[in-house]
């Protein structure tokens, strides 16, 4: 990448008297990079997001988006940056149409509201009475106005938590047009299908800390989860203890079905297979799972659950 | 922009359009059918109770125009998040500020201008064109006052739901006591030093001198005014160190008061 990171933080740390929600954060975002922080609530992604959209100060650290310090940047960075809050207030007594408008009117070249209306699927309920719009709706609409002033750089802050699936869906091939557009994007989520769907790059937050970073297949590699290996055990005969020592996995029978957790699949499969082999025998139901991105993030944040209240800055669902 | 977007929620926030513009107007009339005697104003008595209702219930809506309506509106629009997307556009907060409160004093306008018509169209009140230009100055010193003590409120109020409570615990009974619905010519000193001290007394009588025919031309009352703008700087200064964009509950140094009740999902 040849052009300057859109965003470069540096060891940031921002307390509360004597909490840190944020503890010592350092990452980047580059030009058109779409970068999703991941994590529970109370783990300090919305802090971090606030620091940098110019919401709150940071403690300690450097901070820099755009080229501007969002601490004490004013117009000229704002009108360069859109947001999507978690909370979606607009002044319900306005029309969805005169809401882009005024708030448009805030912006030095702001968007046309017939456009936006038609981008997020709300050209129908353009003269509606924001309190009259739906959930889903309000939501495209928030995203309309964070899109009004034609901004580089996005932030979304939780944009589906409280979605329904169809939503979620709905919203997320909105956002991908949005990528699609070139825009970049920081977005803080909770869902981990989220962050695999829209991010090229995922950083996964806890109490405060980043404690991995990388594409999703990065951190898949970079795991130490183990292959699981399962089959059912043929009745005719064999006994799972004849694989005891031979695999290099760690091998458990319950239920006639055994369970081999290995960190070298390839081989412990062949080894199971030549097993299988030579004594004529079918395995029912063999499987081979690779460990999900879930299993990766729950080892990675299993621990914060009880951290939530102690560190809980954000609303919990 | 933000003038006319604020004018905007309010004409079309029919409870706040209701007490600021029609409860005023409905007391008018219903004093008008109430009352058929004289009443002692400052320094005589009128034998027209609405010479004396009609300037004072006009600076009651003035006020509510600007109090109670800015107050209200800018704590609930805190609560809905509304002042933190604008916090996060590139207008100045006191372009933003500036905006709520040229509305709130253009709705007074509206308010006062509608009650003066109703006074001298249908209950003949009169009004002495000497004197108007110390009505008129007494208006803005007053509507500016109750404006930034409007934007105090706010500050202070914890919840735009307390809003609306609040604004009215302060406003009722200080009309009470500031000649707005009785007048307080007989009432004991205690009730006329408080008055006198209040912003709200002061602003009734320095604007009502084009109503009142026991003042001489010009009619300033500097001492009046004085007591106002005094309200007004204390509003102003409150405003400034107090006022806040971020909903309860999220605000910087906050997080002792516990999550925001606006939960997701």
């Amino acid at each position: 990448m040849g052009s300057p990171p859109v965003i470069e933080v540096a060891d940031l740390v921002k307390s509360y008297g004597e909490r840190r929600a944020v503890d010592g954060v350092s990452f980047n975002v580059g030009e058109g990079e779409v970068v999703a922080v991941l994590g529970p609530n109370g783990a300090g992604k919305t802090t971090t997001v606030e620091i940098l959209e110019g919401h709150r100060e940071a403690t300690a650290g450097s901070v820099s988006v755009l080229g501007f310090d969002p601490g004490t940047a004013g117009a000229e960075f704002r009108a360069r940056i859109g947001i999507v809050l978690q909370t979606t207030g607009i002044e319900l007594q306005l029309t969805a149409r005169e809401a882009l408008e005024v708030y448009g009117s805030a912006y030095p070249h702001p968007r046309r509201a017939a456009d936006l209306l038609d981008l997020v699927g709300l050209a129908d309920r353009a003269d509606q009475r924001v309190r009259d719009l739906s959930g889903g709706q309000l939501r495209r609409l928030d995203l309309a106005l964070a899109l009004v002033g034609n901004p580089d750089l996005l932030f979304l802050d939780e944009p589906t938590t409280g979605f329904d699936p169809a939503a979620r869906r709905q919203s997320w091939a909105m956002v991908e047009e949005l990528t699609g557009m070139g825009k970049t994007v920081l977005l803080t989520t909770h869902y981990l299908e989220e962050a695999q769907r829209l991010a090229d790059r995922v950083l996964v937050m806890r109490a405060g800390s980043i404690v991995a970073e990388g594409t999703p297949d990065e951190l898949l590699a970079a795991s130490d989860q183990l292959t699981l290996i399962e089959f059912r055990l043929p009745s005719s005969g064999g006994s799972v203890d004849e694989l005891l020592g031979e695999v290099a996995g760690d091998v458990r029978g319950r239920d006639g079905v055994v369970e081999i957790r290995t960190a070298r699949p390839t081989a412990d499969l062949a080894m199971v297979c030549g097993w299988a082999a030579a004594r004529g025998v079918e395995l029912d139901n063999l499987r081979v799972s690779e460990p999900s991105l879930e299993d990766i993030y729950l080892e990675l944040v299993g621990e914060a659950d009880g951290d939530e209240a102690a560190v809980g800055d954000e609303v919990a669902p | 922009m933000q003038t006319r977007n604020q004018n905007r929620v309010f004409w079309r926030t029919a409870i706040a359009a209701f007490f600021t513009i029609a409860f005023p107007l409905i007391t008018l009339v219903l004093f008008g059918l109430i009352f058929d005697f004289e009443i002692e104003v400052d320094g005589g008595i009128v034998d027209n109770p609405a010479q004396f209702y009609a300037p004072s219930l006009a600076v009651f809506a003035a006020a509510s125009a600007t109090f109670t309506n800015i107050g209200i509106n800018l704590s609930t629009q805190r609560d809905d998040g509304i002042l933190k997307r604008w916090r996060g556009t590139p207008i100045a907060p006191s372009a933003f500020m500036g905006g709520a409160i040229v509305s709130g004093l253009w709705i007074a306008v509206v308010a006062n201008a509608l009650m003066l018509t109703v006074g001298a169209v249908f209950y003949d009140v009169e009004v002495d064109a000497a004197k108007v230009p110390a009505s008129v100055l007494a208006f803005v010193v007053g509507s500016t006052t109750f404006a930034a003590l409007g934007v105090a409120l706010s500050a202070l109020v914890k919840s735009g739901r307390n809003a609306p409570a609040a604004a009215q615990a302060v406003l009722l009974p200080m009309a009470f006591v500031s000649d707005v619905f009785v007048s307080t010519a007989n009432a004991p000193s205690l009730v006329q030093l408080i008055g006198d001290v209040l912003p709200l007394k002061p602003f009734v009588l320095s604007f009502g001198v084009a109503f009142n025919p026991f003042v001489d031309a010009p009619g300033f009352m500097w001492d009046r005014l004085a007591v106002v703008a005094a309200w007004g700087v204390a509003g102003a200064v409150v405003a400034s160190r107090r006022f806040t964009w971020e909903p309860a509950g999220t605000s910087i140094g906050s997080a002792t008061r516990g999550r925001s009740r606006r939960a997701v999902a």
